[in-house]
This record gives structure tokens, sequence and C-alpha cells, in this order.
């Protein structure tokens, strides 16, 4: 069984993720778009932390024997790989879309004449 | 013609009998995004509507004739270097009506899917006075005929519930593009308006702005040409971020009627 001591710091700071994404999301520092991911992110973390039996089941399932936490680690790292990836395709669309108006203010810029570049 | 039209003559009130409406400079603002075959029609429709509306189409990245098609009609065009969605695309066009002072604005999707010919319908109470935005809504009598996916209408009605629950208004249809704005509509969403899928947020948001939003009733056609930019499977997605966008939005401060910002 998780030590309960654990599970307390770990449903604590999963929360406090929760709340901090939701507060970036208020004050416009965070788009809902791009805070889903850590959203589901910390709820899955911190309902992991609280439901203490249901941590011991699927350490059984999948293998994990004396240490459930562990299970806790795994899942989290799972997210992180999936938020990182998320931004791996966010980060390759902005650069598309970087090159593209590029080439547009390139374009009217030459239409506009010398003026505009001086 | 394509689709079904509605025969009532309520709903096609041509745009000489609003009064007052000839003073006013006004401006439709089109969304398009690949719509090549329906636009000619919907340029069309708004012209015989009202020849003295400037037709503005926003071309969200189309990969086909749009631009050009819009061009050769004598539309003014505001081309994306790319897809902005939906919400980007028709902020650009609210933009465009803010800069260059227009008093009343319409958004009609260039799909085909809005009426121009009842467009009377939503311009009559902004120019009464009587709303800031006014919204056509598909489901405000009965529901003339309007066919989409199961989970979409499932979605549309549960969005309304809890929009209606928030702004202490019943609002039938927050999914409707087919709106008539005042100058302080257009001054709200030129400064700010929601991404991906606007129209849910942006009513929560113009209750909160203390503006006037009324639905009036309006049938709509199935869609020209193209696709809905909104899939069943996508459905999901939108409905929980939409959600999470308004639980939050409750949450924010210093929202403060809007004034012209110029």
């Amino acid at each position: 069984m998780t030590p309960l001591a654990v599970s307390i710091a770990g449903a604590i700071a999963s929360f406090t993720l929760v709340l901090v994404v939701l507060e970036l999301i208020r004050s416009h520092r965070l788009r809902e778009r791009y805070a889903l991911l850590w959203l589901a992110t910390g709820l899955t973390l911190t309902g992991l932390s609280a439901w203490r039996e249901g941590l011991n089941t699927i350490a059984g399932w999948v293998g994990v024997r004396g240490y459930p936490p562990a299970v806790l680690f795994a899942v989290g790292i799972l997210f992180i790989l999936a938020v990182l990836l998320h931004y791996s395709t966010v980060i390759s669309r902005l650069s598309d879309q970087n090159v593209m108006l590029a080439q547009r203010l390139a374009l009217l810029e030459e239409r506009l004449g010398d003026d505009a570049t001086a | 013609m394509r689709g079904p039209v509605p025969d009532t003559a309520v709903t096609t009130s041509p745009a000489g009998a609003l009064r007052g409406l000839s003073d006013l400079r006004r401006v439709a603002i089109v969304p398009a995004l690949n719509e090549a075959g329906a636009l000619p029609a919907v340029i069309d429709e708004l012209r015989a509507f009202d020849p003295g509306l400037d037709v503005v189409v926003v071309d969200d990245g189309s990969v086909d004739r749009t631009a050009a098609v819009a061009r050769s009609m004598g539309a003014r065009v505001l081309r994306l270097p790319f897809n902005l969605g939906i919400g980007g695309a028709v902020q650009t066009g609210f933009r465009f009506a803010f800069e260059n002072d227009y008093d009343l604005a319409v958004r009609v999707d260039g799909d085909g899917q809005h009426d121009p010919s009842q467009l009377g319908l939503l311009i009559a109470p902004v120019l009464a006075g009587e709303a800031d935005i006014v919204v056509g809504s598909r489901f405000a009598a009965d529901a003339d005929g309007y066919r989409s996916s199961r989970t979409r209408r499932i979605g549309i009605r549960l969005l309304a519930r809890v929009v209606s629950g928030i702004v202490g208004q019943r609002v039938t249809d927050t999914t409707s593009g087919f709106q008539a704005l005042n100058k302080h509509g257009i001054a709200l969403f030129a400064r700010d308006y929601p991404h991906d899928y606007p129209e849910v947020e942006a009513t929560v948001m113009v209750f909160r702005h203390r503006l006037r939003l009324i639905e009036v009733p309006v049938s709509m056609r199935e869609r020209g040409s193209g696709r809905s930019s909104i899939t069943s499977l996508r459905s999901v997605y939108y409905m929980v971020k939409v959600l999470l966008a308004i639980f939050v939005g409750l949450f924010r401060r210093n929202v403060v009627p809007q004034e012209d910002a110029r």
C-alpha cells in the first residue's frame, strides 16, 4: 500500500498544478487549447494520488510489486511525454506559418515599392 | 438559388423597407474557406438584398479560387496567409469594419447556409435600437428543417442550456454565425473574439460586457458546398474546450461595458 504521506503530498502537488493552469487561463496567459492536456495531467495524477486502493490495483495490473507510487511516476512521465510531443507539433506549425508570414511580407513590400523598406 | 428557401413572405423583407438603413455605412462580413463554388451565389444574394452593402470576404487560407472569385465579383477580399480558424477569420472582418468605421455589420457564412434574404429580420432590431447584436437562431421558434449530426445537435442544445443559465436570458442557438451588429458589437468583437468555436464564448462575453443580444428565428439551408469546420469527432473536444473557457471566464474580473475604443 502507498504510504499515506506520499498520497497526500502527491494529491496536493497535482491539484496545485490544476489550480495554476486554471489561473493561467483566467489571466489570458494560457489558451484553453493548450491547457487541456495539462489539466488532464493534473486531474489524473490528483485522482490516482487520492484514490489509494485504485493505485494499488493498477500497480498490480502492470506488475509493479512493492512500491505502488511508482505508477504515479510512470503516469506522470507519460503525460509529460504527451505534452512535449504536442508542443513539438505546435512549434512545427508555428515555424511553417512564420515562413509564410515572412514571404507574404516580402511580397507586399515589393508591391509597395522602395519606400516601405527604408 | 440552391437548397430549400423559406417561402413565407415575412422572411423576405427587402432592405429598402428598413427605415434608416440607407443612412448607415454597412458591411457584410463573409468568412470563406474553399468556397469558390458557393461564394458567387452568396454575394449575388447579398447585393440583391441590399445593393448598398459593402461585401468583405475573409479568405481563411483557401487553396481554391475563393479569393479570385470574390475579387472578380467586386467584393473586398481579406486574404489570410494561412488558416486561422473561423474565430480568427471572422475577427479579421470585425477589425476591418471597426477600422473603417462602419455603423452596421452583418456576418453571413460563405458556404450559403445563411440566406441573405432573411437579413432584414436581423437588421430591424439593430436599427430600432433594441439590440447591439442580433443572432439568427434555428431553434428560437420551430426548427425549420435544420439537419445535422446527432452529436452536434446534442452539443448545440447542451451549450444553449449552459449559456442560458449563465447569462440569465434564454438563448437557443449559441452556434449560429448569422448575425447583425451595431457599432458597439463591432468594437467589442474587433477587440476581443474567441478562437476555434467562437460563437458560444462570444455570446457569454457579450452579456458580460452588458451589450444587448437578442435572437430572431431564421431558417438555414443545407450547405451549398464545402464542409462544416466541425465534424462529429471533434465536437467532443470543442465541447470540453468551450465549457472550460466559459467556466474560467466566469472568474475574470474587470469586465466593463465597452465604450468606443477610439
